[in-house]
């Protein structure tokens, strides 16, 4: 990039047009893209009632964050969140690594048809499934609890296919010093293949944090009580316009059940866009 | 030897099947027999105390295509689709040019347009509720401001569905923006210099040079952005409920209040099987069109 702009010293110093009409389109766009989250940033820090007439002028105020905190399990919603999003991704950890190792490295009978039958999932999607899954959580009696939330995401399709790939790419002469030097089959999984795929595990931690952070229908479906129902639906329930709340609460609310991923997204920033990548090239 | 050889082989594939093992039960259950016991239940009618279920053959599906609320809906998805897909692959590729541009606060602007992906669909729609509420919403402010009378965006049939498109064009465009910014990396600078010695403008060159280089990835947001058509309605729970009178209902949508709200799982089930068969094409759309591409490289 650098020695792009060595070789070319003149133009840096040229007003160039295009790269004017180029920055004043790409902000006016982040500017839009982004105003949103703005307003009901704004929006919740005005006391309720005025928001929307953005007037400058009024002081911010935190009150509706307190008023949604103590209106609402908020604590409880959220750890029921932690909790789901923590049993799913060592679920799908577990259950990926183990799968993909196999379709990677071991030679069996059915194997080929069976890893067409995992790609198949990749479009037979949970969420369209929601009236038979419903049914079959019932019957194992994990309705209303995080297990059975979290049970029929944990078997992912995209993961074993990820980690399928990324222990291909493992060379094999790797595997064979392990196993000179007495290593079980356990043990050169955990030993050789895993660290090796260290970043396909991170992209792939992430793009689940965040899918199941932001999960709604199916949650929605398989609870009923405010001991398991994750933040996603305990906002749908408290921004339900029909409630006659008022427009800054719900910002606060929102702004509320959005901030820890924003955050840590602000912060991780680069990670979580070569994780979204890594994690998006198939 | 031989025996050897072979029981080791064989024990290699019993250890495979057991790696296997965990993750195709999991699969079986919540996958590949709901699918199948979706088309079973969607045969037979809705059984009560009094009358137990019978089979009903095609039946459930003749009652969805009499009904002209499926006909709305299918329809409603189709223009879901056919706005959100277009609109929000060219927002992509707009983005992801000038998020590789070098421009100054690049990273500002990056960060910009993919937050929205990060964020629940409710948040998402929440966050628009605040635009489009009639008269002190945002939009409404601003057209008042020329003149405008207040409109009930997503109250009135004519801009309930197009509100609700314009949530999802925001939510997705971000996410696939990173897509054909991966890939507009991996372009050589070169090929620009040397488009601009041929003495090819901006425009020849994005279109003859980029946007041919760029098709395998357009192909996989495609997909990806076909999917998002049938699985992106969570923003209808807070913004419209399908309304008014479902001018604004998609299909899963549709499933589920079916399922949820009428305690109709027959119906439910046989919208599910159509809509399984569709994503079924797409798959195949997608596999012929990945082949066709190996061909050519």
């Amino acid at each position: 990039m650098n020695t792009a702009f060595a070789s070319h010293p003149a133009k840096r110093t040229l007003p160039d047009f295009d790269k004017i009409l180029d920055t004043i389109g790409a902000w006016a766009l982040a500017i839009v893209w982004i105003s949103p989250l703005l307003f009901a940033t704004w929006a919740a820090l005005q006391p309720s009632g005025t928001a929307l007439g953005l007037d400058f002028s009024s002081p911010l105020t935190i009150e509706n964050f307190v008023y949604v905190w103590n209106a609402v399990p908020w604590a409880g919603y959220f750890a029921n969140t932690v909790v789901l999003v923590t049993l799913i991704l060592a679920g799908q950890l577990v259950l990926c690594t183990l799968a993909g190792f196999a379709f990677a490295r071991f030679e069996f009978r059915g194997r080929d048809t069976i890893f067409i039958l995992v790609l198949l999932q990749l479009f037979i999607l949970p969420e369209v499934l929601i009236v038979e899954n419903y049914a079959i959580v019932s019957k194992l009696g994990l309705f209303d609890t995080a297990l059975g939330i979290g049970l029929p995401y944990m078997a992912s399709a995209f993961g074993i296919f990820l980690l399928r790939q990324a222990f291909k790419s493992v060379p094999v002469e790797l595997e064979e010093a392990a196993r000179i030097e007495g290593c079980s089959w356990m043990g050169v999984l955990w030993k050789v293949y895993v660290p090796a795929a260290k970043p396909v595990y991170l992209a792939y931690a992430l793009v689940s944090i965040a899918t199941h952070w932001n999960n709604f229908l199916w949650p929605l479906i398989v609870t009923n009580s405010p001991d398991t129902r994750p933040l996603t639906v305990g906002l749908s329930l408290f921004g339900a316009p029909e409630t006659g709340v008022d427009i800054s609460v719900i910002s606060a609310a929102t702004i509320m059940t959005v901030a820890p991923l924003l955050i840590a997204f602000l912060i991780f920033q680069r990670q979580f866009i070569q994780a979204f990548l890594r994690a998006g090239i198939r | 030897m031989n025996d050897m050889a072979r029981l080791q082989k064989q024990r290699l594939a019993l250890y495979g099947w057991m790696l296997v093992a965990p993750a195709l039960a999991l699969m079986s259950l919540f996958a590949f027999y709901p699918a199948i016991a979706t088309l079973w239940h969607s045969l037979f009618t809705r059984g009560t105390t009094r009358r137990p279920s019978v089979f009903a053959g095609f039946d459930n599906y003749g009652d969805l295509f009499a009904d002209p609320t499926f006909w709305t809906v299918a329809w409603n998805n189709i223009i879901y689709a056919g706005i959100t897909i277009p609109v929000s692959i060219i927002f992509a590729l707009i983005m992801a040019l000038w998020a590789n541009a070098h421009i100054p606060a690049r990273s500002f602007v990056r960060s910009a347009y993919f937050t929205p992906t990060i964020l629940p669909m409710i948040a998402a729609a929440n966050l628009w509720l605040f635009f489009y509420t009639p008269d002190l919403g945002v939009i409404d402010q601003i057209t008042g401001f020329f003149g405008a009378s207040p409109t009930n965006w997503l109250g009135q049939p004519e801009t309930a569905l197009a509100s609700v498109i314009m949530v999802t064009i925001w939510k997705e465009a971000g996410f696939f923006m990173i897509f054909y910014l991966a890939a507009l990396q991996t372009i050589p600078p070169d090929l620009r210099e040397a488009a601009r010695i041929e003495g090819a403008g901006r425009w020849t060159y994005t279109r003859r040079v980029l946007l041919p280089l760029l098709m395998p990835t357009t192909i996989f947001v495609f997909v990806n952005a076909m999917i998002n058509s049938v699985k992106l309605i969570d923003h209808l729970f807070i913004l419209t409920k399908g309304g008014p009178n479902n001018a604004s209902k998609l299909i899963l949508y549709w499933i589920w209040e079916m399922a949820f709200s009428y305690f109709d799982s027959p119906h439910a089930a046989a919208m599910t099987i159509l809509v399984l068969l569709t994503l079924g094409l797409v798959a195949v759309i997608q596999f012929r069109l990945v082949e066709k591409r190996t061909h050519y490289r």
